[in-house]
């Protein structure tokens, strides 16, 4: 869907489920992902349909991943770095000292 | 979050928006509305699309006249709960009327979900009031001893628990809170899916409905009422001011009575999270999608419609001495309204002495009392007279002189 008009000359690493993907120094996680061509990065916890950035300014809540182990992060609003684990959201955020 | 009934006002906008374009090009003003209507409603928050509801069940064919999406809107800004607990001191028919009217719930909800598909989650499991400290809980307690003994035992019934019985309840409950009342009478709902199944509703049941249509002068006529606004003018038999902060200038034109005092109240939301507390309580639920609403703050001497940081931050930390879980859970959105509160915090239910035909119903429990404006007081409406019952919430109780 997304294709970059320059290839980064020192890509930053990451990776997303797992999966080795490159990105810019400076992109948002969520401008990474949809340049690396992921198309879904949660399910709606509501209805279940898949999820992506959508307004890329910190409003909709429909980018949220997990990032080093932090859930719900807005990809958004986040730069990415090198080394970052993200993964996709896995349902609601769970709390700490839940049972 | 508040997407679908954000859709479906954009959707009545966009269909007034079409009409007022049509009615202006047709000529300088627009048409007047027609239609066999039996009663206007002045209002299409929850208490006014609860009566027209309940109005269209009698067999009337209501028009509701909503105003514009930027007016204060105590039916988006609430906090959602069927609440009776402590309601009512001093005053034993309020405290019975709230309980009647969360009885009464479960014959809503299921109206609602037959006639529109939409549940509006309804949860009744109870509701607890957190003490953080033990002159709270005293209050607490005192308020209950004396609504219980003012109904003569007819109130909903309540324990007090101390902090170790709650503990066993509620394991999530942090070490600062000394104890709770719990009341299984209380619950909470959807409360933005109840405003759109109401909406919902109306028009299957076969009111009319019209956004952008604020009501600013109602003139009394031989026959009936006629009803103006910037939009046109409208002729009904029967009118019922339903129009929350703004019945108190309307009601005055047909010899009713709605006064009202300031009382601003604040709402955080943090992200949808596993479910932790599946009851209610005054000042913490988890919606049935899982995002934790936090609120009951009041300021009583503002206009501004800002939310204040300070008082946020107030809200949030009570939250956390309440469920220390919460400490590192995100607030996506937070939001200030205005309540419709009377002078006392009673509702208002009137019919004009002068003009029969008119009614207002003003409140600020829409959500508790949506029941009992649905099922009991719009039937009277539509009989023409109002139950002698309901004659308590009259505005005449306000005439009583202040003692010395």
């Amino acid at each position: 869907m997304f294709r970059r008009l320059h290839e980064p000359a020192e890509p930053v690493r990451f990776t997303f489920d797992g999966r080795p993907l490159t990105a810019a120094a400076g992109d948002t996680v969520a401008a990474a992902l949809l340049a690396a061509g992921v198309r879904e990065v949660r399910r709606s916890v509501v209805g279940g349909e898949p999820r992506a950035p959508y307004c890329l300014m910190g409003v909709c809540f429909d980018c949220l991943v997990t990032i080093d182990g932090v859930q719900n992060r807005q990809s958004c609003l986040t730069e990415v770095r090198e080394g970052m684990e993200v993964r996709s959201q896995q349902g609601r955020r769970r709390l700490e000292g839940a049972e | 979050m508040t997407k679908p009934a954000a859709t479906a006002d954009m959707a009545t906008a966009g269909a007034a928006a079409a009409a007022a374009a049509a009615a202006a090009a047709a000529g300088d003003r627009p048409a007047p509305l027609r239609g066999d209507w039996d009663v206007a409603v002045v209002g299409g928050g929850l208490v006014g699309a609860s009566i027209a509801l309940g109005l269209c069940r009698s067999g009337l064919r209501p028009l509701v006249l909503d105003g514009e999406d930027l007016d204060l809107r105590a039916s988006r800004a609430n906090f959602a709960l069927v609440w009776v607990q402590g309601k009512g001191v001093g005053a034993p028919h309020y405290a019975l009327w709230s309980k009647a009217s969360a009885e009464g719930w479960p014959q809503l909800a299921a109206l609602l979900r037959e006639t529109t598909g939409i549940d509006v989650s309804l949860n009744q499991r109870g509701a607890f009031s957190f003490a953080l400290s033990q002159g709270e809980l005293d209050r607490y307690r005192d308020e209950m001893e004396r609504v219980a003994a003012e109904t003569a035992g007819a109130a909903a019934p309540y324990e007090v628990l101390s902090h170790n019985e709650l503990r066993d309840r509620l394991p999530a409950v942090g070490p600062e809170v000394v104890g709770a009342i719990y009341s299984p009478a209380d619950g909470h709902v959807n409360s933005l899916r109840l405003l759109r199944a109401l909406h919902a509703a109306l028009p299957a049941l076969g009111a009319g409905y019209r956004a952008h249509h604020r009501v600013e002068r109602i003139e009394p006529l031989h026959a009936g009422f006629r009803l103006f606004g910037p939009w046109g003018d409208l002729v009904v038999p029967r009118v019922v001011i339903a129009a929350g902060t703004g019945a108190e200038a309307l009601a005055p034109m047909v010899g009713l009575r709605v006064p009202l005092t300031r009382s601003k109240g604040q709402v955080l939301v943090t992200e949808k999270c596993e479910p932790f507390f599946d009851y209610a309580s005054a000042t913490i639920r988890q919606t049935d999608e899982g995002g934790v609403m936090i609120g009951d703050s009041e300021e009583t001497g503002t206009d501004s419609i800002a939310a204040r940081a300070d008082i946020s931050a107030v809200l949030a930390q009570r939250a956390i001495r309440v469920f220390p879980r919460l400490a590192d859970v995100n607030v996506v959105r937070s939001w200030a309204g205005f309540r419709v509160k009377t002078l006392d915090g009673l509702p208002v239910y009137e019919q004009s002495a002068r003009h029969p035909g008119a009614f207002a119903v003003a409140c600020h429990s829409g959500v508790t009392l949506a029941a009992a404006h649905a099922l009991t007081v719009a039937p009277q409406i539509a009989a023409g007279a109002l139950a002698p019952d309901l004659a308590v919430f009259a505005s005449r109780r306000f005439d009583v002189p202040p003692s010395a």
